[in-house]
């Protein structure tokens, strides 16, 4: 008797209490970190740490639910793939993991999660809460892609008609007879062209399929990491990872300012069939020309022929692309609406000259095209000036993805740093 | 460790001692007392040829080249690492980490430039290791098989 009377009243004042602390601390919300993650942003942004992965985290994704999934270049505990549920802070804690295998491709797509090994794109079914239903049955939609160790990862993105995109990168830096070998001259056609060195189309909803499968979407791209689908004007763009080296295989030609300041990482904007070239050519940023190719006859200043495709927009040498995002959000000013987010993972092949980029840069668009000078949007990655110029980046960007109240997520594949980036003015 | 350790200590204990039979130096120089000419000709060297890959610190560049730091390969058997420069080197885990890139062969440099660089590289960046000889270098490019 005496239980019973007391209880409901000792449950009220608990209630009460907690209310009080409630009101008094206020309900958990967003903000960005006190210094911002540490990131240099345009006024009006700021951002915070989601996770500290620990992992070599490459592409992440967001579901339409808030889910993140970070595909980690090595699997960590068995884990390719880390799950993360934010809170209402938007600090996440990793929840899980699956995929036992290291990759960088990850992308989610109606209802369906796509992620890549080095070899292989494997799907996820993902149920109404954006969680993965068959962790450790996934569909393999694609096998047997080529590996050679150099540019082996398998970048992907799906389009608005259930294709699916891969890049297999070149196991090579300018196909030459001995790969990165000083004076060694350009084979023949390039004939790793056949199986590499372009992007893949397949179907999004077949499993099995393989080269024969598949068709050779576009050719002449040394490497691609970034890659996104402009849905503007329904057309695919990638990001190529230009050459290296070539004061170190041309030192009579080039020396090592201008090795450290060609060729251009370029955007291209792809059709069915485009060859961007390589490796028969390279751009030069200062020209604004299609130089042809020392391995292949060129001397720095003789032309490349004119039908290979044009860039679509040229950044600084060297400074790895690695990510590439069609920003639609709301949350960021109009500005921003369907331009570009790249992810620039930063140099090494500028040494000895000081190493540039890890940074996030903003391309403006207009009606499905590069319309005006990029700028830096996210920047100091690296941490110090020292550590940017000599390379020693305490992160490296290298992922992005949109979340679903228009915030940009930033993976790092050095410290394993999941970052959030929001527009905070009111 | 333990086996890089030995070899350095059996280094230490054989060379000077060789050398001994020969000419009685008046002071015991340690095997990792090297040459400071072959070590300046070998940073010219690491420069103009290494330096792009392995970085001005040695420190390499993550999952791509390696570093030249206290590696296995750089502070032990002169054999196989005078090998790394003349047939370059892929798909070979360092220390345990994969790297992407691709070693190129280094063997339009000379006996003499080998020899330096890899002197070079041996007693920087925080390694400790006995000098490399032209002599060295020759005999193992003469016997080398691609
Ligand atoms: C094109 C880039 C490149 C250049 C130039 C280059 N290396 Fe390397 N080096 C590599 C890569 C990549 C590896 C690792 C290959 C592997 O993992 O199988 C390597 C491995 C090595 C190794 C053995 C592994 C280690 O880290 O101890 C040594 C020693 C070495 N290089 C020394 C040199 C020297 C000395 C030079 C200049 C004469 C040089 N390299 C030039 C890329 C390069």
């Amino acid at each position: 008797m005496k239980n019973s009377m007391t209880r409901p009243l000792l449950f009220t004042a608990a209630i009460a209490g907690s209310l009080s602390l409630y009101s008094l601390v206020g309900k958990p919300v967003l903000a960005p970190d006190p210094n911002n993650a540490g990131l240099k942003l345009p006024a009006g942004f700021g951002a915070l740490v989601v996770a500290e992965t620990g992992g070599r985290a490459r592409h992440l994704t967001v579901t339409p639910e808030g889910n993140i999934y970070v595909k980690l270049n090595r699997p960590k505990d068995g884990k390719g793939i880390l799950e993360l549920h934010p809170a209402a802070t938007g600090k996440a804690t990793v929840t899980g993991g699956f995929g036992g295998y290291g990759g960088t491709g990850i992308y989610a797509k109606d209802g369906y999660l796509y992620a890549s090994s080095d070899e292989e794109v494997f799907r996820y079914k993902l149920d109404a809460k954006g969680e993965v239903t068959n962790p450790a049955q996934p569909e393999k939609i694609v096998t047997g892609l080529l590996n050679r160790g150099e540019h082996e990862s398998k970048s992907i993105v799906l389009d608005n008609a259930g294709n699916l995109y891969v890049n297999i990168g070149a196991y090579s830096n300018s196909c030459q007879g001995k790969d990165r070998q000083k004076g060694s001259m350009g084979i023949a056609n390039c004939p790793l062209l056949d199986s590499a060195g372009g992007i893949w189309q397949f179907r999004a909803d077949k499993a099995g399929q393989t080269y024969g499968t598949g068709t050779r979407f576009a050719t002449g791209l040394r490497n691609v990491v970034g890659l996104d689908w402009n849905a503007q004007n329904n057309q695919l763009f990638v990001m190529q990872h230009g050459r290296d080296q070539l004061h170190d295989i041309f030192p009579e030609m080039y020396d090592t300012k201008q090795s450290a300041e060609l060729p251009a990482e370029c955007m291209y904007a792809l059709s069915k069939g485009a060859n961007a070239g390589w490796p028969f050519l390279y751009y030069d940023p200062a020209k604004h020309e299609k130089i042809l190719a020392p391995e292949y006859g060129g001397d720095g200043q003789k032309l490349a022929d004119p039908k290979y495709l044009e860039p679509a927009a040229a950044y600084p040498a060297h400074m790895a692309p690695d990510g590439l995002l069609f920003y639609t959000g709301t949350m960021f000013p109009e500005k921003y609406r369907n331009g570009a987010f790249i992810a620039f993972h930063g140099s090494w092949n500028r040494a000895p000259e000081p190493q540039k980029g890890y940074y996030v840069v903003f391309q403006p668009f207009k009606d499905g095209k590069p319309n005006g000078q990029w700028e830096v949007f996210a920047d100091n990655f690296a941490g110090s000036p020292e550590k940017l110029a000599s390379g020693r980046a305490d992160h490296k960007p290298c992922g992005l993805a949109q979340g679903p109240d228009g915030s940009l997520y930033v993976s790092d594949d050095k410290a394993g740093t999941i970052y959030r980036i929001m527009y905070t003015k009111k | 460790m333990k086996q890089t350790l030995l070899i350095l200590a059996v280094l230490a204990g054989c060379s000077p001692a060789a050398f001994a039979q020969k000419k009685p130096t008046p002071k015991a120089t340690s095997a990792t007392s090297v040459p400071t000419a072959a070590v300046l000709k070998g940073r010219a060297v690491y420069t103009q040829y290494c330096l792009t890959c392995h970085q001005a610190d040695g420190g390499g560049v993550d999952g791509m080249n390696p570093p030249l730091t206290k590696t296995d390969y750089v502070l032990g058997d002169k054999t196989r690492l005078t090998k790394v420069l003349l047939n370059g080197l892929q798909g070979q885990d360092i220390n345990g980490e994969e790297y992407h890139n691709v070693m190129p062969s280094q063997d339009y440099l000379n006996d003499q430039q080998m020899a330096d660089v890899l002197t070079y590289v041996r007693n920087s960046f925080g390694n400790k290791a006995s000098a490399v000889t032209a002599a060295e270098v020759k005999a193992v490019r003469a016997t080398n098989k691609k």
